[in-house]
């Protein structure tokens, strides 16, 4: 690939803002988080190929589970190749997954869809979702949580962007669909959606990967003593190389964690909208209706995103560890509330699931800085990519286990408050599991810790 | 900011082509800007959405 990507010509000098760094990386997490609304189009693609919602929502799982697999496969040559040249590869493929999909669309070709954003997409997501976050950890030493936070927000946002800019552009393309429950645009606005969103992901992503620049060897923040993490015990100056980091038993209990929370939280991100209408079902009618129903959707969305800034900002002041316990032991209570009382109220149903969805963005957030403290930045990025197979992992089991239980106690728009226990109890249960594998979290041996003349000289400004 | 010395061979090229600390700004307001922008769209939008919550 050409030089003006290689890692060496984004090495930053004496002078450079650091604040430059985190809209690059905004700009690369506030297009992939599109991969979250695509419900958008779900029906329209439904229509369009004839096929069920199965087949369609498969796109959706392709394209998360290329996530997990390319963020874990190509993380130690995002590391080594740096920043640049993974944004830069990642728009290729995230764009290239549009322009696929949207000929697959116009040629009525299911496969190619699967093929473009399944496969292509879910590449360039995996690529995207890695490639800011350990050249923030290095322009961020002082406040990782927040560096990480503030990125992986961006994915949170990027689907409250795509969402109503996708309805307003489907308005344009096919002046018979109106937006409103029940209307559907045709395939053809569809496939020019998918061009256009492309395109402007391409340039945006495309901005993040030229403006993007690594952090000079050594780099401190003006007032920041280095000494002050050495007297945490969980926080290492040490590095551990991803190939040593899989065979601790940290790296085991922190996937163990991630799968855990993003199961609990998927489990009421999957359901949002038919759970709150079902929770206050009296006979058979909600009080609840479809649009407040969609608001809910919303406000979950906002929770989503405002968590992964929050509370990962947060754990810089108390702690990865316990801000961990807080999001699996606070939100188990939150869930058994949720599950016994949650029908009790609109007011509280919604806050229960507004805090427990914060915490599930903050559990994304507050991973990568959490990899900090205990592995180093020497490969913390292609060990954050093989932790993220979790992701991939909760992706598929988060959906079964929520509707294989709703599915054995009634048919959908019949079941109440009570049918959703089994699903929401087990998740609580999953939660514990996970608090458990928290506590077990403690630092890496030395045996695992790379010589320091390995990762002195080839770990500059990486 | 400020940097210890030690330095890797990548370290010849750090900074040669950084821009000035007046073109720095500049980028800072663009960049904070274009990413600020489509957010605060995104974020309005859904705030509409989320009013229906407690209005119908």
């Amino acid at each position: 690939m050409a030089s003006f990507l290689d890692r060496s010509r984004t090495v930053a000098g004496p002078g450079y803002s650091r604040w430059l760094i985190p809209p690059a990386a905004l700009a690369v997490h506030l297009s992939i988080g599109q991969v979250y609304a695509t419900s958008v189009y779900k029906t329209s693609l439904v229509e369009h190929f004839g096929t069920s919602q199965t087949a369609i929502g498969v796109i959706f799982s392709i394209a998360i589970v290329m996530l997990g697999l390319s963020a874990a496969v190509l993380g130690k040559w995002v590391d080594h190749g740096g920043p640049r040249k993974a944004m830069f590869t990642a728009a290729m493929f995230w764009a290239a997954g549009f322009f696929v999909a949207a000929l697959g669309i116009s040629t009525t070709q299911l496969w190619l869809v699967y093929l473009g954003y399944g496969v292509l997409g879910g590449i360039g997501l995996g690529i995207g979702y890695i490639s800011p976050v350990s050249t923030l950890i290095k322009w961020f030493p002082d406040r990782p949580g927040l560096a990480t936070g503030m990125a992986i927000m961006g994915f949170g946002g990027g689907a409250l962007i795509a969402s109503p800019l996708s309805n307003q552009l489907l308005r344009a393309y096919d002046p018979g669909f109106d937006g409103a429950a029940g209307s559907v645009a045709d395939g053809s606005a569809v496939a020019s959606l998918f061009v256009t969103l492309g395109v402007v992901y391409l340039v945006a992503m495309l901005y993040g990967a030229a403006t993007i620049r690594v952090a000079p060897p050594d780099y401190r923040p003006a007032g920041w003593d280095p000494s002050t993490r050495t007297t945490n015990a969980m926080v290492t100056t040490a590095a551990v190389s991803a190939g040593n980091a899989i065979r601790t038993p940290q790296f085991w209990l922190l996937w163990v964690v991630l799968f855990c929370n993003v199961t609990a939280g998927i489990g009421i991100l999957e359901q949002a909208s038919p759970m709150i209408q079902d929770f206050f079902r009296d006979g058979g009618s909600s009080a609840v209706s479809v649009v407040a129903a969609g608001g809910f959707v919303g406000l979950l969305s906002l929770g989503n995103m405002g968590g992964r800034f929050v509370w990962s900002s947060t754990s810089d002041v108390v702690g990865r560890k316990r801000i961990y316990m807080v999001y699996l032991g606070v939100g188990a209570v939150l869930y058994v509330l949720l599950a016994l009382v949650g029908q009790s109220a609109t007011a509280l149903f919604v806050l229960l699931a507004f805090v427990i969805l914060s915490f599930y963005g903050g559990g994304f957030a507050t991973m990568p800085a959490y990899l900090r403290d205990l592995f180093g930045t020497y490969e913390v990025g292609a060990i954050h990519g093989r932790v993220l197979t979790a992701w991939s992992a909760a992706g598929v089991a988060g959906p079964l286990i929520v509707n294989g239980f709703l599915d054995a106690r009634g048919t959908p728009g019949e079941l109440v408050a009570a049918d959703y226990r089994p699903a929401l109890l087990t998740m609580v249960g999953l939660l514990v599991v996970g608090f458990v594998a928290n506590l077990l979290i403690k630092p890496v041996a030395e045996r695992f810790h790379e010589p320091s003349d390995k990762t002195a000289a080839p770990a500059a400004g990486r | 900011m400020s940097h210890t010395a030690a330095a890797g061979p990548e370290d010849t090229a750090g900074g040669r082509s950084d821009p000035s600390a007046g073109v720095q700004k500049m980028l800072l307001g663009v960049g904070w800007t274009l990413v600020s922008v489509p957010l605060l769209y995104g974020l309005v939008q859904t705030l509409r959405r989320v009013v229906t919550l407690f209005t119908g």
